[in-house]
């Protein structure tokens, strides 16, 4: 349980709140028998000092300074706010129909232009239940299931509108490469090979796209003669907006990453070979047969988000293993573990559980917790904000009454930006 | 009652039978095949095993924290506090110190190995069963070794009022794997398949036309069922055996009396709180034996369900929703119902969770303040209760099956590992061998249907036939 000490400032807050005056939180202390900071060291009795929305000092408890009037918490230990590298929380609803079921547009097998933020409910109860455990930010959006079904963004799990909510809008485009991209009968894609056909003639025409967009962010010295002056005025005209060549363009220019889908080995090569044939920067997700593309995998330099512990050995993750984080942490190939996209139930999972499965199977316990924490915010590139415990990141905190990886721990209290924002007990 | 067409299948016969069917297209096997009577028939002059030093948690006692178990004849011989326990001076002895041992673990709702019993043509069909779809081959049985299960409730789907009749199962994945689904039923002291029937509300159940659109209509359809088997029962006892008197059989109408005799019990798929209350008045209106399914409403009817002594198999997820029937779902669930006095266990529901983990369900219901022995029980001794086989599994109990998971720490500890599970007296399942890792870990060909489906085709650079 978390204890309030500074019941006074607890009271000022409460009368602040009451009476609607503006004034700025009490700094807020979290002190932890052990501080798990995912920054390459592990504090035992440890303290953290946040103000305002940041953490300004961390170190032994006695020898951090105590701000006045901090209102102080106490757990066993303290860790980062958890990050998802890949969900479908917010645009997935916890009641599983069509009102609430954002995540999947079956209207045409390539839709890169569909916008996550369009599409994100902050308040969506899944979310609050994710951040119960301890996730403090989220990689959510489009889910797998169409060729291209869609983008993403990075959002703290807060907010009553996504703008409060938002780290960064448009952060990668969601692709899968299996049999579930495929359809029947006459429509396309129908195969394997069908699906990677699309995409490449897909990314031939955004590279067209972006030569025309450079050529028009670069425009030619004047000509004195050869065109007339209608040529000329051709020339100035703007490219014509096409959002879904936009959107595959910031691919190509390294402004997103392409988030592909692939659980079957083969599926893994032929996203490793669209990387290198366009150049472009990619993640593999789910990926249930990575361990048997250990080789593939950190030659392409690619980061896994690995699929969660718990997903149901069947279909095309018939050949998962529970041991597959361990073997992709030996090799040295970044990889998180994500809580992914549920159809049925569980509605979401929670990473915290699934990195904890992944250290009763052979996992090292710091890389675990790195699994979760700063190795996905690594990949996601929001490592100077979130993922680890460090003086000038953002103040969000995962408290815990033991192992936060064991099964009858309990999760004690959130911080986001500063702020509780929950201390039930799960 | 007639006779059950199973009564015919006499466990002799029948294994026996499908082992010489098998070796008729499969001269080669022969040889190497353990014949499937000696799995369910352990001798007598089996050398006994003790297992000592071991943390024992015999689930129908307190743990015991040095204690001895001894197995013969794929029977528990002696259980107890290793200086109290007399060891056969012929035994085998193995040091278990630093080890736990528990009652195999029981899953009472389990789909391993296939669903396919009531198909699409009506939303009541009691007369179909399980047992004649079950894939034995499936590398799910492997998995669930693998967990720590040796006890399986395999039951056909959620998607019909009345899906069919199930089958309870004992692991008997030792020596060589099951050929046929007879090697693995549990049988009664008849030699009948026992077995339980399966029924569902709520909106799973519902559907077009010919199947229930509404909850109202859902529980009417199933009463006027009962009703009928009621009528068809009070046939058959007219007729006072006299052959010519008896009605036609019918299939499904047996079922049902089954049922009504307490001969079936019932295994109810529920969520929601007025879903349950409507099973209860069901049960009662027609004396069926019912255990709760899923349950995911339960802690708000708790008071209810123990009034009606009516026990509950509960699932754990990791979160809930997925369905508006599951929104309230809690890991809270166990607590509240043992707190009310319901009789709590846990099921799988494998493939919805893996029984790889099924521990972890108990584990996650401790979380929430679960009775720890409970929470142990609901994986075992409940479990065994609910399906009818208390007095022969689900405790480490002299008399007892000797069906029992070796680990290497607490079972509620995500740390801890399955090291061995045994079955009836045989280990069917050890860690340190890679070829039962690999149902543990997971990888390649873990999910692929187990060797011996390849008996006869294997190509020669495989070795041939097996």
């Amino acid at each position: 349980m978390i204890f309030p000490r500074s019941k006074v400032a607890l009271a000022i807050l409460g009368l602040a709140l009451s009476c609607n005056i503006v004034m700025a939180e009490p700094p807020l202390v979290v002190q932890a028998k052990r501080v798990l900071t995912a920054a390459g060291q592990t504090i035992e009795n440890g303290t953290v000092v946040c103000v305002d929305d940041k953490i300004t000092a961390i170190g032994k408890t006695g020898e951090v300074a105590v701000p006045d009037g901090a209102t102080i918490l106490k757990c066993e230990v303290l860790m980062p706010g958890l990050v998802d590298v890949r969900t479908c929380a917010g645009l997935s609803g916890i009641l599983n129909v069509k009102q609430d079921s954002d995540q999947l547009e079956h209207s045409s097998p390539l839709q890169p232009e569909l916008r996550a933020i369009d599409a994100y409910n902050p308040r969506e109860e899944l979310v609050d239940y994710i951040r119960s455990f301890g996730v403090t930010t989220i990689h959510t959006g489009h889910a797998p299931g169409e060729l291209m079904s869609g983008q993403t963004l990075i959002a703290k799990t807060i907010g009553n509108t996504i703008e409060e909510a938002l780290m960064v809008d448009g952060r990668a485009i969601a692709a899968t490469l299996a049999e579930a991209s495929s359809k029947s009968g006459k429509a396309s894609p129908g195969t394997r090979g069908k699906q990677m056909a699309m995409l490449r003639a897909l990314f031939i025409e955004a590279q067209e796209f972006q030569t025309k967009q450079i050529a028009k962010s670069n425009p030619k010295p004047a000509e004195s003669s050869g065109k007339d002056n209608k040529e000329k005025e051709k020339e100035r005209e703007p490219i014509a907006r096409n959002l879904r060549l936009e959107s595959l363009a910031a691919i190509l220019a390294g402004k997103k990453a392409l988030l592909i889908t692939a659980d079957r080995a083969q599926d893994i090569a032929s996203a490793i070979r669209l990387a290198e044939e366009f150049k472009i920067r990619i993640w593999l997700d789910s990926a249930a047969e990575s361990h048997l593309m250990i080789p593939q995998i950190k030659a392409a330099g690619v980061s896994v988000l690995l699929h969660p512990s718990m997903a149901r050995a069947s279909g095309e993750k018939e050949n998962q293993s529970f041991q597959s984080a361990s073997k992709l942490h030996a090799a040295g190939i970044p990889f998180a573990i994500q809580g992914g996209f549920e159809a049925y139930v569980p509605k979401v999972r929670v990473v915290l559980f699934e990195a904890a499965i992944a250290a009763a199977h052979g996992l090292n316990y710091d890389a675990a917790i790195e699994s979760i924490t700063i190795s996905p915010a690594r990949i996601l590139g929001i490592q100077d904000r979130v993922g680890s415990l460090k003086v000038g990141k953002d103040a969000d905190l995962a408290l815990y009454d033991g192992d936060p990886l064991e099964y009858t721990t309990h999760c004690v209290g959130v911080v986001i930006d500063g702020k509780v924002v929950s201390s039930l007990v799960r | 009652m007639r006779e059950n067409p199973l009564n015919t299948r006499r466990h002799f016969l029948s294994t026996t039978t499908a082992a010489l069917s098998t070796s008729l297209v499969c001269l080669p096997c022969l040889a190497r095949q353990t014949p499937a009577s000696t799995k369910t028939e352990p001798t007598k002059s089996d050398v006994p095993t003790a297992w000592v030093n071991a943390t024992l948690l015999p689930v129908d006692k307190p743990p015991i924290k040095s204690g001895a178990i001894v197995v013969q004849g794929g029977k528990i011989i002696a259980v107890g506090e290793s200086q109290s326990v007399t060891i056969p001076g012929d035994a085998t002895v193995v040091d278990a110190k630093g080890k736990w041992i528990m009652p195999g673990l029981i899953c009472t709702h389990s789909h391993i190995g296939g669903m396919g019993a009531a198909d699409g043509s009506s939303p009541i069909q009691p007369g179909v069963r399980i047992l004649d779809s079950i894939n034995v081959r499936d590398s799910g049985f492997r998995r669930a070794l693998s967990g720590g299960l040796t006890t399986l409730n395999i039951m056909p789907g959620s998607g019909h009022l009345i899906s069919g009749q199930t089958v309870y199962c004992k692991l008997r994945y030792y020596e060589s794997s099951p050929r046929v689904v007879d090697e693995i039923l549990i049988r009664d002291k008849d030699g009948l398949a026992t077995g339980g029937l399966k029924m569902a509300n709520g909106t799973n159940s519902q559907g077009e036309s010919p199947f229930p659109g509404t909850r109202g209509k859902s529980a009417y359809l199933v009463r006027e069922q009962y009703i009928k088997a009621r009528e068809y029962q009070a046939k058959i006892v007219a007729a006072k055996e006299d052959a010519t008197k008896l009605p036609p059989r019918d299939l499904h109408m047996e079922s049902l009396v089954e049922a009504m005799q307490g001969k079936r019990i019932v295994h109810h798929h529920t969520h929601r709180h007025d879903d349950i209350m409507t099973v209860i008045r069901l049960s009662q209106e027609f004396g069926f034996q019912t255990v709760l399914h899923h349950v995911s409403e339960g802690w708000k009817v708790a008071k209810e369900i123990a009034e009606a002594k009516m026990p509950c198999s509960i699932i754990v997820l990791d979160s809930p929703g997925g369905k508006l029937e599951a929104k309230d779902m809690t890991f809270s669930n166990g607590r509240v119902l043992d707190e009310a006095g319901v009789k709590v266990a846990f099921h799988t529901d494998d493939w919805i969770t893996d029984s790889r983990l099924f521990m972890r369900s108990a584990a996650l219901a401790v979380r929430a303040g679960m009775n720890r022995d409970k929470a142990i029980a609901g994986l075992t001794l409940a479990g065994a209760e609910m399906l009818g086989l208390g007095d022969r599994i689900g405790s480490l109990t002299v008399g007892k099956d000797a069906d029992f998971a070796i680990l290497n720490g607490d079972p509620l500890s995500v740390y801890s590992r399955v090291l061995e599970t045994w079955v009836e007296g045989k280990k069917a399942f050890d860690l340190s061998k890679p070829e039962d890792q690999l149902y543990a870990e997971g990888g390649l060909q873990a999910g692929s249907d187990l060797d011996p489906f390849l008996c006869c085709f294997a190509p020669a650079w495989q070795g041939g036939a097996k």
